[in-house]
């Protein structure tokens, strides 16, 4: 089940959107079949974390520039950004937990 | 102690989807814990042309889609999340989540399958995502109009290799042999592509460059004079096979040398009451058609191994069973 709290990152809104607080970004495609297997746990963590981090899908297809800034050349790709800075980055499939402990170390991090 | 579940399938691919259909069918609603690669090796794919009653094919991920509402609709419940232990040596055995979570089974089928084999040096891993990679489908766009490697020399490596050509502006081929295992068909595709070039007896000795974190280059050693030589690059495919993944029962069902789970008298394991289906015990055939085969086979096995939990002995394996239960 797709989550709402789930939010759409663009070429357009991306860096409005990062530049505070802890963000999670999953760049994905349609045509990658392990982005599809990792989207329920995408899902799981936006519904878990609402309010703490903003989590949020780039379609690398549809907005190749911030692809290309970050120099995504494998997908799944998940970055974890720190005030607009990547604070984490996870290539590939990975498990629900680890990411999890991941988002909340950044968060703790927040007030350093 | 009574069991949570009549059974438990481990692995979501066609082996295991098709063992929850069946198991889903004969009323014993199944549990099935799809792992980290949810949908398995079909989910990498693009076009499926031989799975059978598709003349026009079907894209993997699509059949896979399909597979799995089908064990849902018979009443198969799917748990996300993966395997971390199993209990064999207990009756019910059970099994635990990376969360905690731990169900018992009075049977389990095994369709863990496998997974893409990595080189054996360091530096690929380390530059994983970063232009090594072990699915063309999802990373052959990020290499749009850049000199690429695919290594291997089977069918799926040439597949990767002519479907690349799509997006690289070269793909250099490196096998470790001087001529292709990979079916006639598929040979003759890739000579006669242009794109394609052929780099024979090699074995790729280091990625370069895992200091900038990005492919710059592959360096190669000649499995028959030893001469070392560096091809500049951007990306690497590796399609040298695959491993069974069959780590969380090391020790507790019988397990062949390379690692693949041993099956006798359709999909029996070592131990009574654990079945195994698809590429986990197959090295063989190694085909979504074979797979979904032998989990049906593993649902119908379990059902009559339960059934007979229940019945007087009648053979030698109930006997064991009954015995070590």
């Amino acid at each position: 089940m797709a989550s709402e709290k789930v939010q759409t990152f663009t070429d357009s809104n991306f860096d409005e959107v990062t530049k505070s607080g802890v963000v999670l970004v999953d760049f994905w495609a349609a045509w990658c079949g392990p982005c599809l297997q990792l989207a329920p746990t995408i899902d799981s963590l936006a519904d878990d974390f609402d309010g703490k981090v903003v989590v949020g899908k780039l379609n690398v297809d549809e907005n190749p520039n911030i692809a290309t800034r970050f120099k995504i050349r494998g997908i799944p790709t998940l970055l974890i950004l720190k005030d607009g800075e990547v604070a984490d980055t996870v290539v590939g499939r990975a498990e629900k937990e680890d990411l999890a402990s991941k988002l909340t170390s950044q968060l703790g991090a927040l007030g350093d | 102690m009574k069991e949570d579940r009549h059974v438990i399938i481990i692995g979501s691919g066609p082996a295991g989807l098709t063992a929850a259909l069946y198991a889903a069918r004969a009323n014993l609603s199944p549990l099935l814990i799809e792992g980290l690669e949810s949908g398995g090796q079909l989910m990498l794919t693009t076009m499926v042309e031989n799975w059978p009653g598709f003349r026009d094919g079907i894209m993997g991920p699509d059949l896979m889609t399909e597979m799995r509402a089908q064990a849902e609709r018979f009443g198969t419940e799917i748990v996300e999340g993966s395997v971390t232990t199993v209990q064999l040596g207990q009756r019910p055995f059970s099994v635990s989540l990376s969360d905690g979570r731990t169900w018992t089974a009075g049977a389990l089928i095994v369709a863990t399958g496998a997974s893409a084999r990595w080189l054996e040096i360091q530096s690929d891993r380390k530059l994983a995502g970063h232009g090594v990679s072990t699915c063309a489908t999802c990373d052959g766009y990020f290499f749009k109009g850049r000199p690429i490697a695919v290594v291997g020399g089977g069918d799926s490596a040439l597949e990767e290799a002519i479907y690349l050509t799509k997006f690289a502006s070269k793909v250099t081929l490196v096998h470790r042999r001087d001529t292709l295992r990979a079916s006639k068909i598929m040979q003759d595709k890739a000579f006669a592509n242009p794109k394609i070039s052929f780099i024979w007896d090699s074995e790729v000795a280091d990625v370069k460059d895992v200091g900038k974190g990005e492919v710059t280059g592959i360096v190669l050693r000649n499995l028959k004079t030893g001469v070392r030589s560096e091809v500049p690059l951007d990306g690497v495919f590796i399609a040298i096979g695959h491993t069974p993944n069959t780590s969380l029962f090391a020790g507790q069902i019988d397990l062949d040398p390379a690692g693949y789970v041993v099956t006798s008298h359709g999909s029996r394991t070592s131990v009574p009451g654990v079945f195994a289906a698809g590429d986990v015990q197959d090295h063989v055939y190694r085909q979504a058609i074979t797979a979904a085969g032998s989990g049906c086979m593993a649902a119908i096995d379990a059902e009559r191994y339960l059934e007979s939990l229940t019945a007087p002995p009648v053979d030698v394996v109930v006997t064991q069973a009954i015995e070590s239960s």
